[in-house]
């Protein structure tokens, strides 16, 4: 066996798979009865952002069983094509032209990450292919693109939320912390332009890195300031690391943290330390205090049930906002009457009042996220587990 | 804390004159089958236990990877190291997913703390210190006085004439691996409950660990401990003056710096920092 | 034929491969491929550039995805910044006349003033060929795990300057990233142009080949060579090895920067996640899959790993197919698979499972 051969067995491989539509095409053998739906998803359910994208695959693949199990969409079975993005832009761009171009989905759910989201924006939007985004930057629908839209809350109503709360605590000044993520410096950005309506006054804001393993030292510096709260926006793990580190510090000041807190795991990573966190979230999480005629009371309890039983792991917001972007393509598709992808779209922006478990949606032509304030709730962690702040 | 990453690659190396980018990965997994295990044994029983399957890990890695091997170029060693560090973590994140845990604390909880010298820490922190210290004094105990020791001990120094008085080369080198994944393992469970573990966790530790070892000299495990301090306060320096996001690149910019300049180190001979022959 | 264009021979018939690929590829409406094509060839510029230093010039680089994000960086923030801001003051102003700034449309109808792509891609260049001399004049004097560490820490560094600067997008990166107008034609994602594209690509590719085989052929190829053989005998001949070593580290690294300023381009975006260790790595498990110093073998490495990564072949276990290629091939093929030293292992490996069955055989044998 010589390196020529080597060579040309290998070219001939690479040749006979992309040639391979060329002899594969034809029928596909048996006729269904209604033309399956193709959604794609891109999500990343391994490396740097798996706390994300592994609860959004299994809620996906969750709902998917029990769509097609209900006789699809419309009648439509529905087929989902999953890939693993691991968080990375360049894949997310490769993936979102292979699934509009070859696979050509009506509607991509996903991806988990903002920057992942930015990199596909326009090109989902070129490829006139529907865009449901599960990340949190306000620019994926600001400026509007007519294709896009994203699930999560407004990162704005987050921090709002927060300084009312602090309204009402008579709390005046505050440290802020955040990860050097785009998540963090978007939550930094909207505390500081949120705060001073509210008579607030951030004393100190500090960027640390998201992998730190140790944060006494930024919150020796907030200590020293004499704040009367902390608010921590991040992502795991340094949202179970601050509340320790405050603890051990000696800083008894209350701590708020972002939505990004939303999975109990968070918790218990922070043992005794999480007591009394407070933190504004979907009200997924405390699904089973709701009052039982609150709207989003059945659509929370049953799939936090569904889901811990499937899965055996404890359900988060995050999982939710694919769960939410999901049942918004199934409304809509039923709404529209047809599964012809500018019909749907215009559906989408028609919807109102879909409930969801980030909250109700009401769509519009201007608003590609639908959700309002009141989406969020205020949580506070007591006896290790999360409870509706009073 | 960094030193005793750094000391379990001055093993290997010394013995065998190879990086072991694996080092890091030891850490780790010595700290999730320490959580998986404390579930339903007691601490310092999963503790142990974690070490040993740890060291197991460490031993089969020499034999699968670096035992057969003729004269290879230091160049592939390293690759190999990273290469086995990748696969480990990749098993790892389906082994375990790719959650975040926590080991219970040693003793107290989340919250205790203790203070010293007017600075509050917990006193898992405390935990650590005590441990490292423990390691280092051990260690030095082991080459200077056991057998085993002695043997490692001469290979690093004159392989051909260890060889010569019947010392099996390749068992040290096995021995060294097994040696650096038990410190490894042991430190992993002991920073888990401060630092918490991922499973990627283990590149930016070892990172942080091969600089501390270079900058006490390659191969000078005491002045590992002192480097680590080094660094450890640096870091601490520089988040007082630093935008935070930095941090990270002031230890590796310390870690070319060294490099650059005095690639043996602050305690490191130039002799001795000559690459060492496989 | 004339001995001197035989040495051409193999860029033709790559040329006619890549050809005939597209053929196919458009005949059975499987444009889409297209795109991953393109993706790769980008890409194995990186790789080819790495090939030339680790292969010929025998350093090990850990952090080369640093090179390759300056590059598309660079270029990125050039092109996307705006200065509509600034738009009435005399700077801007000049810069407007002399061509290098220009306006330009967005997807939402915004206009925009920023840099033109070429400039922003003299600029890039410069800034790497800076920072790989800067870099490099250490760097070289190296050795070993020396080496190999600082370059991974350089790669590093890169990923967390990227990741915690704001105008370079943090964590995540920098998106809306125009066409790059080259010769009437445009490096964009656009549909329409992909297959234009793809030609744009691989003609840069086999220009880097041209140049490199050029380059490995010539006196500075032959210094290069020896040196690698052993750099004492080669400085007691009175080669130059730092010079030479130095402007090998330069070119790969240019070679890298080009790679990423036109796959930006290409993508529209970019981001850190370009930059991370292990995308290093990669390209290094490449270079050693396709043999150190077989440009041929490295790009068609680069081609098949690239395109089945990026269509998503290898799902969650991506880096550890990665990783699995470096082992098998660092333990078992050193040099290469295409390689003499390589197909030799293959042949003792068949030659030792062998002997094992008959051993296994005749010991049951005995033992009946």
């Amino acid at each position: 066996m010589n390196k020529t051969l080597v060579i040309m067995l290998t070219v001939c491989v690479f040749i006979a798979m992309i040639g391979s539509p060329l002899f594969a095409g034809g029928g596909k053998g048996e006729a269904v009865a209604k033309e399956p739906i193709k959604v794609g998803a891109i999500v990343a359910v391994t490396g740097g952002a798996s706390w994300l994208g592994a609860p959004e695959a299994k809620t996906l693949e969750m709902l998917l069983e029990d769509t097609n199990a209900a006789g699809g969409i419309d009648g439509h079975p529905v087929e989902l094509i999953v890939k693993d993005s691991q968080a990375s832009a360049e894949k997310a761009v490769s993936f979102a032209k292979q699934l509009i171009e070859e696979e050509k989905v009506l509607a991509i759910i996903g991806p988990s990450t903002s920057g992942e989201s930015m990199a596909i924006k326009d090109i989902c939007q070129e490829g006139k292919t529907i865009l449901l985004s599960c990340a949190a930057a306000e620019t994926i629908v600001d400026p509007v693109a007519s294709y896009v839209f994203k699930t999560p809350q407004k990162d704005s109503y987050a921090a709002i939320k927060i300084f009312q709360t602090m309204n009402v605590m008579h709390i005046k000044r505050i440290g802020v912390v955040v990860g050097n993520t785009g998540f963090g410096q978007g939550g930094k950005a909207q505390l500081e332009k949120y705060a001073p309506e509210h008579g607030i006054e951030i004393a100190i804001a500090e960027v640390y890195d998201s992998g730190a393993t140790d944060l006494t030292g930024v919150l020796t510096k907030v200590k020293a300031r004499n704040v009367e709260a902390v608010v921590n926006w991040s992502i795991v793990p340094a949202q179970s690391i601050v509340p320790k580190n405050m603890r051990q510090l000696g800083m008894n000041v209350p701590l708020f943290q972002s939505h990004g807190f939303g999975n109990i795991k968070y918790v218990e990573a922070a043992g005794e330390a999480a007591e009394g966190i407070i933190f504004p979230c979907g009200r997924l999480l405390v699904a089973d205090v709701l009052p039982a005629d609150h709207p989003q009371k059945d659509v929370l309890v049953s799939y936090k049930s569904e889901y811990e039983s499937r899965y055996g792991e404890d359900v988060s917001t995050f999982g939710g906002h694919a769960y939410d972007a999901f049942i918004i393509l199934k409304a809509a598709i039923e709404k529209a009457g047809s599964i012809e992808t500018t019909a749907v779209r215009g559906a989408i922006e028609s919807l109102q009042g879909v409930v969801g478990t980030a909250g109700i949606f009401n769509m519009s032509a201007r608003d590609h996220n639908g959700l309002g304030l009141d989406s969020f709730e205020m949580l506070t962690v007591k006896d290790g587990k999360f409870v509706l702040l009073q | 804390m960094y030193a005793i990453i750094a000391i379990g690659f001055n093993i290997i190396y010394n013995t065998t004159g190879i990086i072991n980018f694996a080092q890091g990965e030891f850490l780790i997994l010595g700290g999730m089958i320490g959580i998986s295990l404390s579930s339903f044994l007691p601490l310092p029983v999963a503790i142990a236990a974690a070490v040993i399957v740890t060291m197991g890990v460490g031993a089969l890695i020499d034999f699968l990877f670096i035992r057969w091997l003729k004269r290879p170029s230091v160049l592939r060693l390293i690759v190999i190291t990273i290469g086995v560090s990748i696969l480990i973590r990749e098993a790892m994140l389906h082994i375990w997913d790719e959650k975040v845990r926590t080991l219970r604390y040693f003793s107290g909880t989340e919250i205790s703390s203790v203070k010293i010298l007017g600075a509050y820490i917990s006193p898992q922190v405390l935990w650590v210190l005590g441990i490292s210290a423990v390691i280092v004094a051990a260690l030095s105990l082991f080459f200077r006085l056991t057998l085993v020791g002695r043997a490692m001990r001469a290979c690093s120094d004159n392989r051909t004439a260890a060889r010569l008085c019947g010392i099996r080369a390749s068992r040290m080198v096995t021995f060294s691996f097994m040696l650096s994944a038990a410190i490894g393992a042991l430190a992993g469970c002991a920073i888990s409950p401060l630092t918490q573990t991922q499973y990627n966790m283990g590149a930016s530790l070892a990172i942080k660990g091969f600089t501390v070892a270079i900058l006490g000299g390659l191969g000078n495990s005491a002045a590992a401990v002192i480097a680590g301090l080094v660094l450890g306060l640096l870091e601490a320096f520089s988040i007082a003056v630093l935008p935070l996001a930095y941090i990270d690149a002031v230890s590796i910019a310390v870690l070319l710096v060294i490099l650059f300049f005095r690639p043996s180190g602050l305690f490191g001979n130039r002799e001795a920092s000559a690459l060492k022959e496989f | 034929m004339n001995p001197r264009l035989r040495k051409y021979i193999p860029i033709l018939a790559v040329l006619l491969f890549v050809v005939i690929i597209q053929l196919i590829v458009s005949a059975s409406g499987a444009n889409y491929y297209l795109t991953q094509l393109t993706m790769s060839a980008y890409y194995s510029l990186v790789i080819l550039g790495l090939c030339l230093l680790m292969g010929y010039a025998g350093q090990i680089s850990l952090g080369h995805a640093g090179f390759f994000a300056i590059g598309g960086y660079t270029s990125a923030v050039l092109t996307t910044v705006n200065l509509m801001a600034y738009a009435d003051s005399p700077a801007v102003k000049t810069l407007l006349r002399l061509g290098m700034v220009f306006e330009r449309q967005d997807l939402y109808g915004h206009t925009l003033l920023s840099f033109s792509p070429w400039l922003a891609f003299i600029a890039a260049l410069l800034i790497t060929v800076a920072i790989a001399l800067i870099i490099g004049v250490p760097v070289i004097r190296l050795r070993g795990h020396y080496l190999a560490m600082a370059t991974l820490g350089f790669g590093l560094i890169i990923y967390r300057i990227v990741l915690g600067t704001g105008f370079l997008g943090e964590a995540d990166g920098i998106t809306g990233v125009p066409g790059f107008p080259l010769f009437g034609l445009e490096v964009s994602g656009a549909l329409s142009r992909r297959i234009s594209n793809y030609y744009i690509a691989w003609v840069l590719v086999l220009l880097a080949i041209l140049l490199a085989m050029n380059l490995i052929q010539s006196r500075v190829g032959r210094a290069l060579r020896s040196i690698h053989g052993s750099e004492e005998a080669a400085r007691a001949m009175g080669i130059d090895t730092a010079r030479y070593k130095l402007s090998t580290f330069v070119l790969s690294a240019v070679f890298a920067a080009v790679g990423g300023i036109f796959l930006t381009h290409y993508n529209g975006s970019i981001g850190p996640s370009e930059v991370t260790g292990m995308k290093s790595v990669r390209y290094v498990a490449i270079v050693a899959v396709g043999g150190m110093d077989n440009l041929w073998g490295a790009l068609l490495m680069s081609m098949v790993l690239n395109f089945l990564s990026l269509r998503g072949y290898f799902g969650s276990y991506d880096d550890a197919v990665f990783a699995a290629i470096l082992l098998v091939i660092m333990l078992f093929f050193p040099d290469g698979l295409l390689r003499a030293s390589g197909l030799r292992n293959l042949a003792i490996l068949r030659e030792k499972a062998a002997a094992l069955f008959r051993a296994s055989k005749s010991r049951g044998a005995e033992n009946d």
